[in-house]
């Protein structure tokens, strides 16, 4: 299923609204990397909340998501990673390494931080 | 209650399928939890190992029993172009594709029972189990 991408201010937020095949993975990535750039985007939140399943090629995905967005000009925070998801992963050893993560949307914020202060603090 | 359920794989969008037929069949037998999170992903894992090798083969659900435990069987079978070297297979991030190389002994990991057979030219065979605690 598309996951819908939704901007707000300096960032976007892409909503994983149900389970997602290998090819809805791959169409994320495409248009968030197109998106970045359309809107000038600092920051990307992508909430996995509903996701019961992140497998090796779930965590290679939003891995090269992170570092393509990096390379954008982006920062990209995962959010909402079931505990029994983390639990799974951490079992597989599976790692999201370089990428931030945050407990849900509103730790997700905080962690991009507000943009007028990014905004302040790129300036000094 | 179904105690068998047969998954044909032949792309991508099967995987998902598989996953949400084994969580099925796991609540049914009593699963709950962080469990059927490990099936899941187990089957995810070995079901992905299908398409990315084989192109096609089945993934079969089915009820395990042993003694007095009872669990989950899972098997992953296909007729594709088999493994040469299983050990090296099953040698956490090995891959020869563009994988991470951790699917099949991921998959190990989360199971508690796992088996592979495999030859060159005639398939490969995944065989796990957890079992209801």
């Amino acid at each position: 299923m598309h996951v819908p991408v939704l901007k707000q201010g300096d960032y976007l937020i892409a909503s994983v609204q149900s389970v997602l095949s290998d090819a809805d993975l791959l169409q994320l990535r495409d248009d968030l990397a197109d998106r970045v750039g359309q809107f000038r985007s600092r920051g990307v939140i992508i909430d996995v909340t509903v996701l019961d399943v992140i497998d090796s090629f779930a965590t290679r995905t939003l891995r090269a998501v992170a570092h393509m967005l990096k390379l954008r000009g982006a920062e990209t925070v995962i959010v909402g990673i079931q505990p029994d998801v983390a639990f799974a992963m951490v079992q597989l050893g599976l790692t999201l390494e370089g990428v931030g993560t945050a407990l849900d949307l509103e730790e997700g914020l905080a962690y991009l931080g507000p943009p007028a202060k990014r905004n302040v603090q790129h300036g000094k | 209650m179904e105690s068998e359920s047969r998954v044909p794989i032949s792309s991508a969008a099967d995987i998902v399928m598989a996953r949400q037929k084994g969580r099925t069949l796991a609540i049914e037998l009593g699963f709950s939890g962080s469990d059927l999170t490990l099936i899941a992903t187990a089957i995810s894992e070995v079901a992905r190992n299908i398409v990315d090798h084989a192109k096609e083969g089945e993934v079969v659900l089915a009820l395990a029993n042993h003694g007095s435990k009872r669990g989950i069987a899972i098997i992953a079978q296909d007729e594709g172009p088999g493994i040469r070297d299983v050990t090296q297979a099953m040698q956490y991030g090995f891959s020869t594709r563009k994988g991470l190389g951790v699917g099949l002994p991921g998959a190990k990991w989360l199971m508690d029972e796992f088996y592979i057979y495999s030859k060159v030219g005639k398939g490969t065979t995944v065989t796990m189990k957890k079992w209801l605690r």
